[in-house]
């Protein structure tokens, strides 16, 4: 007994800290742009008029729903080397981050889709405008709104699971605590810290995100 | 060398599968228990014990997993307990899931009316007896189906356990690519044996969504 925390190791870590924080943020912003803009195409495919289109979708939204993102990473990045595709760890990440999140996404960007009354689509084409501009234009807008919080949510559990790609040696926030713990050898006292970063980091996104939704979407984002 | 034929994978990954499923129902078990006090405290009367209770789920969420688990099998040593990466992976996925369950019960138990409550009160139960008997099975039945969501979101957790040394599904699927260098056939079928535990479960769920009106 008579164990005593010691955080001097501090001090020298800071900078491999913020790198690692760094890397995950980068991660998370690629994954949300990527997973968004996916999941939108997505959630199109799933109420188009394509049979084929909608079962696919819906295939790949059970697949990666019930399965972990762990195993997922893994697949990716130590399986399809052996059918020829051969990734960088960042890329393979952002790719597995990306698929797993657009799964989740993509039924909640369909729910915001459905959630527009169909006057506002009808009214649209009424006043002249094209297919594609009454989505972008008026659809889009109105979904994006009422499904804001919930997609808040799932950037910040994708940001959370993000952790696990330290297990393939991208060098995000997890693995440089792995790697500072190992030449440390205060395992409890790093990963306590970097705990607590990414507690912040993901108040931290919610206020960014509730803040910029503000701004773009308009009043009544919370 | 030892020769791994398919159906030597396939069999020693299924029997591995049993530590994934024992883990998964311990973890459900133990944090429906923890869960269930951490539920008393966020609704309490206490305002310090509210505070508590939503700064545990706040905090169990806004955290990684991985970093948990870690804390567990690094810290609980700390504390002068002998601990092996079964405890610390029971352990550390008991306290995640309790925050979850929590915030989902919470979120039940606010979806009823006040007048549950009152009606409770005028028949003269105590707060104890008025959760025990009309508030919590209501909360409960209308919370099944997030319920039962949760729990494939815990069995895929566990997942996560392998990385601090658990033998489970995946840390097996592990040690056989490395024996066989097959990680397409091994980790694809870790990926279905996966599939195969959860798919009825998130089709449970679904079909309870639709069984149980919406207040």
């Amino acid at each position: 007994m008579g164990y005593s925390l010691d955080f001097g190791w501090l001090r020298d870590a800071a900078g491999a800290i913020a790198h690692g924080a760094a890397m995950t943020l980068f991660l998370i912003a690629c994954t949300t742009v990527l997973g968004i803009l996916i999941s939108i195409l997505f959630a199109a495919a799933r109420r188009s008029r394509y049979g084929v289109l909608r079962k696919a979708v819906a295939v790949y939204v059970e697949v990666i729903r019930n399965t972990p993102f762990l195993v997922q990473l893994f697949f990716i990045y130590f399986g399809l080397p052996s059918i020829g595709i051969r990734l960088d760890p960042i890329v393979a990440a952002i790719l597995a981050m990306t698929l797993n999140m657009a799964a989740y996404t993509t039924e909640i960007v369909g729910a915001g889709l459905d959630a527009v009354p169909k006057g506002q689509g009808e009214a649209a084409y009424a006043l002249g405008l094209r297919p594609r501009q009454v989505f972008v234009k008026i659809i889009l807008p109105q979904a994006l709104k009422v499904i804001f919080p919930a997609l808040i949510s799932q950037v910040i559990i994708m940001m959370l699971e993000s952790a696990v790609v330290s297990q393939i040696a991208v060098r995000e926030l997890a693995h440089e605590a792995d790697l500072l713990q190992a030449r440390t050898f205060r395992s409890f006292e790093t990963y306590f810290v970097v705990t607590l970063i990414y507690l912040a980091l993901s108040m931290a996104i919610r206020r960014l995100f509730v803040a910029g939704g503000r701004r773009v979407l308009g009043a009544g984002v919370s | 060398m030892i020769e791994f034929t398919f159906w030597d994978i396939v069999r020693n990954l299924v029997f591995a599968t049993r530590w994934t499923v024992l883990l998964s129902a311990v973890a459900f078990a133990g944090g429906a228990a923890v869960g269930l006090m951490i539920l008393f405290a966020r609704i309490s009367k206490q305002k310090w014990l509210r505070r508590f209770g939503s700064g545990y789920i706040a905090l169990f969420q806004g955290t990684p997993l991985l970093m948990q688990l870690f804390l567990m099998f690094f810290g609980l040593p700390m504390l002068g307990f002998r601990i092996e990466p079964w405890t610390a992976a029971a352990l550390g996925l008991t306290f995640y899931a309790s925050a979850y369950l929590a915030e989902i019960w919470r979120g039940g138990v606010e979806a009823l009316p006040l007048g549950q409550w009152d009606a409770g009160a005028s028949l003269g139960l105590h707060r104890l007896q008025e959760l025990r008997l009309v508030i919590l099975p209501q909360a409960f039945a209308i919370t099944r189906p997030p319920i039962v969501g949760f729990l494939v979101q815990l069995i895929k957790s566990t997942a996560l356990t392998s990385i601090i040394g658990f033998e489970e599904l995946l840390r097996t699927a592990n040690a056989i690519n490395n024996a066989t260098f097959e990680p397409f056939t091994v980790y694809g079928l870790v990926a279905v044996i996966f599939f195969v535990l959860c798919y009825p479960l998130t089709q449970y769920a679904r079909m309870l969504e639709r069984k149980i009106p919406a207040h």
